[in-house]
């Protein structure tokens, strides 16, 4: 057992966040910290300082820009980028179709996509979700019926965040209706500029215009935009989703939130109130423990397969993420919900937005598998039951 | 950074798994040892002592073999996966240790080569703001008097550390016999069977340990690595509680089916599951901080109070839960999982609440903005 990084792990996290306070614009960076939006174009101005430095697709098969490094370097590399409030590469574009493209496309299309997927010249959204398909995914019904070299694609998708600065949408969509329900999934790459693709947003309850409806109405996509084998999509999109041991859980992010959190306390001269400092050390203590899990998860691992304690990092990271929320919405008191005031209100920003992104956070145990669908895997992959 | 063990502690842990589960592996050699005296197997002592395990953390000049934390937590570790009632935590890591950190070169190997050999057990009598024993200057030497509740096998003792204030202020150690005049213990056995007594002190003569001077540091330093140990023997117990009540729910039928085809009880398991590997890494990091940065006593004191809050509160969710889970069975004597939660409520009142720890840190929670855990 040792407590310390090794010498070489902790010059590379010196490295890190050397470059993430310096590299990156401070306006971006203090957007990210104040909890503000980021326009379209400051995620891809940041997203493509890191993509030149070598650093948005770590991850990546070296031939691709990858760096070959340990999951535990991946994980100083995410903690350090969160720590510093840079904004995180595009997920859907590093984590979730440039892994699958990687992995199951062909040369054309790795050489095709992936370089500019690395450097967000695409900006990709995720098709996955239908209105009648959220945690029962396989049930979707999208479908893509094949018309010569083209697929004719039918049908609805939802959730789809930010995919009103999307390019191009990577879908889950139905080849074979008659198979059972996993067997019967491709994997698509469509262009959202093609005609029949309609973006439509949603409203979310904290005002925030996030996600969208994405609808296809007999949209024509070539052939050669099928990753892998036809009908075998459900495989792929496990392999997206059960890819990550690194960065599951928002441990840099939710402690630099919480850190802000105290100088908001001390602001409103609640940070001495035995309730608020009994609650801070308490999810203070229990970020520990989750920091502590994340490293131990990455610095002991080497096969890179999924791993169920993904599950564990998940499950309980959206909790504290949704706990230190609501402590900020405990520190703005009514000054939390005057959410529209504006700044000559006089009600602090950091207070306009507590009740917002309480709001907004009940999201994180809802995404990317429900803590639901997270305690199911732990119960029955890892306990056995 | 680095969460395993290596070979020789992996060996270590293995002959102590096989020594205590020969033991106590059947629930039933716990029960009838608890039920008599001295509340432990005497056996089971010797075979830990020929092993060198009751020797572990101290010096090889003090008769011991100089192991550090890491072992010892792991010893700690298995003997709280069966609940061992053997005194290990209270005679080798807190008085032994009070002893190791602040007594004479003699005393140390006197008493230390008599506690490593399993011949002397030992118990620690603090001295409490709301009971203080009070030392003064005797004829012969020194007296004490005062009193204390609870102390872990205080009756069964061959010898008391005891701490006591100095006429001239702060707390001085003290070593008091078994056989000396006017010292009376009254045993009795606490709620998970293991062994305690109250303690009274009336003028009873004691010696020094080391120099009668104010050892307040040393002693928050040994107690708070204590805890960290303690920690690890919770640890062990709530892996095993967690480890049975998937067992449980695999094989107990109900309507029909084993109870894990219910997905409101396999949920909590998974809640259960979470809650203890999260603790396992707390209580691991605090360990390596009792290792690595063993003279540093504030650093020790906040890892302690760190993994106490840790240990106590999953302790109680995994205690509770592991009952409600076995539903009837648990509540019984008989079956071995309420007793886990009868010892994990033991281990967390002796060596610092969750209430305490979380008092503690709250009270630092503006001293710095964010911790990091790799210092």
């Amino acid at each position: 057992m040792r407590l310390h990084l090794a010498d070489d792990d902790a010059a590379f996290r010196d490295e890190m966040r050397t470059f993430f306070t310096t590299k990156v614009p401070r306006e971006i960076r203090d957007s990210v910290a104040r909890g503000a939006e980021l326009s379209r174009d400051q995620y891809v101005e940041s997203h493509r300082i890191l993509n030149a430095h070598g650093l948005a697709v770590p991850h990546w098969p070296v031939e691709w820009g990858g760096r070959g490094w340990s999951e535990l370097r991946r994980h100083i590399w995410h903690e350090e980028m969160q720590r510093a409030a840079v904004p995180q590469p595009l997920v859907f574009n590093t984590t979730m179709v440039g892994p699958v493209i990687a992995t199951f496309g062909t040369q054309e299309q790795k050489e095709r996509f992936l370089p500019p997927t690395a450097n967000l010249d695409i900006w990709w959204s995720q098709g996955f979700s239908e209105p009648d398909a959220g945690s029962d995914l396989a049930s979707l019904r999208t479908s893509a019926v094949r018309d010569g070299d083209e697929f004719v694609v039918n049908g609805q998708k939802t959730w789809t965040t930010l995919g009103q600065y999307g390019d191009w949408i990577f879908c889950l969509v139905r080849t074979d209706p008659a198979a059972k329900k996993q067997e019967g999934i491709s994997f698509l790459l469509v262009d959202m500029r093609s005609p029949g693709v309609e973006v439509r947003p949603i409203q979310l309850i904290d005002g925030g215009h996030e996600v969208n409806e994405v609808w296809f109405t007999d949209v024509r996509v070539p052939t050669g935009n099928l990753v892998g084998d036809l009908n075998r999509g459900w495989t792929y999109a496990k392999f997206l989703l059960g890819n990550e041991r690194v960065g599951v859980a928002p441990v840099g992010q939710t402690k630099r939130v919480l850190a802000a959190a105290k100088d908001h306390a001390r602001s409103v001269e609640l940070l001495d109130d035995p309730w608020v400092s009994a609650k801070f050390a308490e999810l203070e203590n229990e970020l520990l423990a989750l920091e502590l899990t994340a490293l131990r998860v990455a610095a002991n691992s080497a096969d890179g397969r999924p791993d169920p304690a993904s599950s564990v990092l998940k499950l309980r990271g959206t909790q504290l993420q949704q706990a230190v929320s609501e402590l900020v919405v405990d520190l703005a008191g009514r000054d939390g919900v005057a959410a529209f005031a504006g700044q000559e209100s006089g009600v602090a920003e950091w207070a306009r937005r507590a009740t917002p992104t309480y709001l907004n956070l009940r999201k994180a145990s809802i995404y990317g598998g429900s803590n639901e669908v997270q305690r199911q895997i732990i119960a029955k992959t890892i306990l056995g039951l | 950074m680095d969460f395993t063990y290596d070979s020789e502690q992996r060996a270590l842990r293995d002959s102590v798994r096989h020594l205590v589960s020969r033991a106590y592996g059947e629930f039933e050699n716990r029960r009838k040892a608890v039920a008599t005296e001295p509340g432990y197997s005497e056996d089971v002592w010797r075979a830990l002592a020929e092993m060198g395990v009751l020797g572990l953390p101290f010096d090889e000049a003090d008769g011991g073999s100089g192991a550090g934390p890491v072992e010892v937590s792991l010893v700690a570790q298995e003997l709280g996966r069966v609940l061992a009632p053997e005194p290990f935590l209270g005679s080798v890591v807190v008085a032994g240790g009070l002893v190791a950190a602040v007594g004479d070169h003699a005393q140390r190997r006197v008493v230390l080569g008599a506690v490593s050999s399993g011949e002397r057990v030992l118990a620690f009598v603090p001295s409490l703001e709301r009971s203080p024993v009070t030392s003064a200057r005797a004829d012969q030497g020194w007296s004490l008097s005062g009193s204390a509740r609870t102390v872990p096998h205080g009756a069964g003792a061959d010898q008391l550390v005891v701490a006591a204030d100095l006429p001239a202020g702060g707390t001085g150690l003290f070593l008091v016999e078994d056989d000396a005049d006017l010292l009376v213990r009254q045993g009795y056995p606490l709620v998970d069977g293991g062994r305690a007594a109250h303690v009274v002190l009336a003028g009873t003569p004691a010696t020094p340990l080391g120099d009668p001077v104010d050892h307040t540091a040393a002693i928050r330093h040994v107690l708070g690595g204590a805890s960290i140990i303690a920690a690890n023997e919770a640890l062990g117990a709530m892996e095993v509680a967690v480890d049975s009540t998937v067992h449980y729910l695999k094989n107990r039928q109900q309507f029909g089916v084993p109870l894990s085809r219910f997905q409101a009880l396999t949920f909590r398991a998974a809640d259960l599951y979470v809650s203890l590997e999260t603790t396992r890494s707390l209580v691991a990091w605090a360990t390596m901080v009792l290792a690595e940065h063993a003279e540093d006593a504030d650093q020790v004191a906040d890892a302690a109070a760190r993994a106490g809050l840790k240990v106590a509160t999953a302790g109680r969710h995994i205690g509770q839960e592991a009952i409600q889970l076995h539903g009837g069975i648990g509540m019984t004597a008989e079956y071995s999982i309420g007793s886990y939660t009868a010892h994990l409520t033991v281990l967390e009142q002796l060596f610092g609440t969750g209430r305490e720890h979380l008092a503690s840190l709250a009270a630092a929670i503006g001293d710095h903005a964010e911790g990091d855990p790799l210092g």
